[in-house]
């Protein structure tokens, strides 16, 4: 079992309230930043630590704080991204349900470092049950000197609040969030500007993960260097991932990133395998938007070697034999999972959740589900597969925010893979379209 | 001969909806959070403190009642209210099961808890309300609770592993026993 950094105490009787979380040693990031560290000494140790976006994108932490504008007499603000809405992912929800005070004393050592004086956590409305667990920790934080003015007598002042969403995807992109935030409809915003430099009421911004801003904690309780000791290359430290589908045990896994991907699926430490006794099909690696991979190149890259859970090696071979870790959403398929009718549920969420600005995504969203939604029904034509790549090309790259990515990838991977299994839900309809079917080939690897 | 409008007015006109003390205390708790020219920014958390308050849905009268509380002009509120899906534009029954349809809870048997749902309340998922008046069935989108598939969500509550006729059951029960809506947040404080 690797060292969990930020799960450790999870299962701790009470350590949702302040007392218990700081008997474990909860708030000493906030007493060693703000009582002997700079705010550019405590962003020096996140850069250090090699930690990286944990919703997605992957980017450097340290350094996207490092590009925040500090215009005189301007504040500036600290959203945490809690919109956590990417099917097969629910790992943020199990970290602020039972350890609200991580994300708060998170929250409070990172606004420091960015000299935030007012913070947001921008939590999707679904989850107004975990607004309230974090609004009675924030409550206790305040009552103990942990927030409002003058912080442990250190002269820094900090305002935290809970912002609930009214059920959007989209605003999980961060200048959707943004909007959202200032009480508008969720359109993503065109950049530049970046959030950096005009973010939430145009004042400059940092939008971060709720599992970014907890690494933060033991980020600077151990030291930067520490963090990046463990993981393998660019991929330091641990990472949440959030494992379902037909597993025999789904569920939240901290682990040290270079596990490989064959011991997290089987072994008992982890997952315990495929459920009912089946056989492996196929693996989305890091939430709904990342490419599809059959089990053979999943567990194993195009090369032969063994596939690791770092950004590296999920990402060995492009789009065409590899995919992305992204928010660490692992979804798994057994031999009975009709790949089609998978694909079809994805292009569905996409275009359920497009926001409609941009005609390529609001209108392809819509194309792929419908031409997903014949062949999966039995009135497909052999040409509607290429078409639905070309409609995902036009897609890609097209569009304001990622959205129109994230819908096109899966949709162009499914195709990719398992093309075979498409051409037969045109050969076979009738079959095919029979509820439970179970297509008998394999899958294309290269 | 000049229009009496006294005479146009509906007799039966609804009276206008007003928060309650507790909700409107609240509502002043919530807007400190913002900037003092940023009001705006609590129109989804009072949208929501709305619904809950007035039967689970917005309607118009609803709508105009939170812009004239945040000083906003009424359609900055619909253009919101109709882009966010949990908000309701139409009345629901008692409970709105908001049923998980996406690819991790379809891989754990969404569709036919579904299914299941549709034939236990007589209710057709897409907003329909069962003929009691009990339960309204609304498919939703990715709940963030893949690991515990399939799911249901009932205002702040999730319903997990509904994948057992024993655990629709349990939930179906437990919310029919209910003969009043849970104490709202806001309520609870005022309480105390």
């Amino acid at each position: 079992m690797g060292r969990k950094l930020l799960t450790e105490h999870i299962n701790v009787e009470g350590i949702d309230t302040f007392e218990v979380y700081r008997k474990h040693g909860g708030y000493r990031s906030v007493e060693k930043a703000l009582k002997t560290m700079t705010p550019d000494e405590v962003v020096e140790e996140v850069k250090k630590s090699g930690l990286r976006g944990r919703g997605g994108a992957g980017f450097p932490t340290g350094l996207k704080w490092s590009f925040l504008a500090k215009p005189e007499g301007v504040p500036r603000h600290l959203v945490c991204n809690a919109d956590e809405s990417e099917p097969g992912t629910f790992k943020d929800r199990q970290l602020m349900s039972k350890l609200p005070h991580l994300l708060i004393e998170g929250m409070i050592t990172s606004s420091y470092a960015l000299g935030a004086n007012t913070s947001y956590i921008y939590i999707r409305g679904e989850l107004l049950y975990v607004l309230r667990i974090l609004e009675k920790a924030i409550a206790e934080a305040y009552a103990n000197g942990f927030l409002g003015k003058n912080i442990l007598g250190s002269g820094y002042d900090l305002d935290l609040h809970v912002h609930p969403g009214g059920g959007a995807y989209i605003c999980g992109e961060e200048t959707a969030l943004l909007e959202s935030l200032e009480g508008k409809r969720g359109n993503p915003r065109n950049k530049p500007p970046f959030p950096a430099v005009q973010g939430l009421y145009a004042r400059p911004t940092v939008v971060n993960n709720v599992e970014s801003i907890a690494a933060v904690v033991p980020i600077i309780n151990d030291g930067g260097d520490e963090y990046a000791k463990l993981g393998v290359g660019k991929s330091t430290g641990t990472k949440l991932f959030s494992a379902c589908g037909h597993l025999n045990k789904p569920g939240i896994y901290e682990i040290e990133l270079g596990v490989p991907v064959e011991e997290f699926i089987y072994s008992d430490e982890y997952c315990g395998g495929i459920w009912k006794g089946r056989e492996l099909k196929a693996v989305v690696a890091g939430g709904s938007s990342v490419p599809i991979l059959p089990k053979e190149l999943i567990l194993k890259t195009a090369a032969g070697e063994n596939r690791l859970m770092t950004y590296e090696s999920l990402s060995d071979g492009g789009f065409v034999t590899g995919t992305m870790l992204g928010s660490g959403g692992f979804i798994a398929m057994d031999e009975t999972t009709c790949i089609v009718r998978n694909t079809w549920s994805f292009s569905r969420f996409y275009h359920h959740e497009s926001c409609g600005q941009c005609s390529p995504c609001r209108e392809g969203t819509g194309w792929m589900e419908k031409v997903l939604h014949r062949l999966e029904h039995g009135h497909g034509h052999i040409e509607d597969i290429d078409l639905l790549v070309s409609v995902a090309k036009q897609i890609e790259g097209n569009t304001i925010c990622p959205l129109g990515e994230a819908a096109a990838w899966p949709v162009a991977a499914a195709v990719r893979h398992f093309r075979d299994e498409f051409e037969w839900h045109v050969t076979h309809a009738k079959e095919a379209a029979r509820p439970g079917a179970v297509y008998p080939g394999k899958a294309v690897l290269a | 001969m000049p229009l009496n409008l006294t005479d146009m007015e509906p007799t039966n006109a609804p009276a206008k909806p007003q928060f309650s003390a507790a909700a409107q205390d609240e509502i002043k708790r919530i807007i400190t959070h913002y900037p003092e020219d940023r009001k705006k920014s609590a129109l989804l958390p009072v949208l929501h403190i709305a619904q809950a308050e007035f039967g689970g849905w917005v309607s118009p009268e609803v709508q105009t009642l939170v812009a004239e509380t945040l000083d906003l002009k009424p359609i900055e509120v619909y253009e919101v209210a109709t882009f966010y899906t949990m908000f309701n534009l139409k009345p629901v029954g008692k409970h709105v099961l908001e049923i998980c349809r996406t690819g991790p809870c379809m891989l754990r048997g969404s569709d036919e808890l579904t299914a299941h749902l549709e034939r236990l309340t007589g209710a057709r998922v897409g907003g329909e309300t069962s003929p009691d008046g009990l339960f309204t069935l609304k498919e939703v989108e990715c709940l963030a609770a893949c690991g515990f598939a399939p799911i249901v969500q009932v205002r702040e509550k999730y319903y997990e592993q509904l994948d057992t006729p024993e655990n629709v059951d349990a939930m179906l029960t437990e919310l029919r026993s209910m003969v009043h809506r849970p104490i709202l947040p806001w309520e609870a404080l005022a309480q105390n």
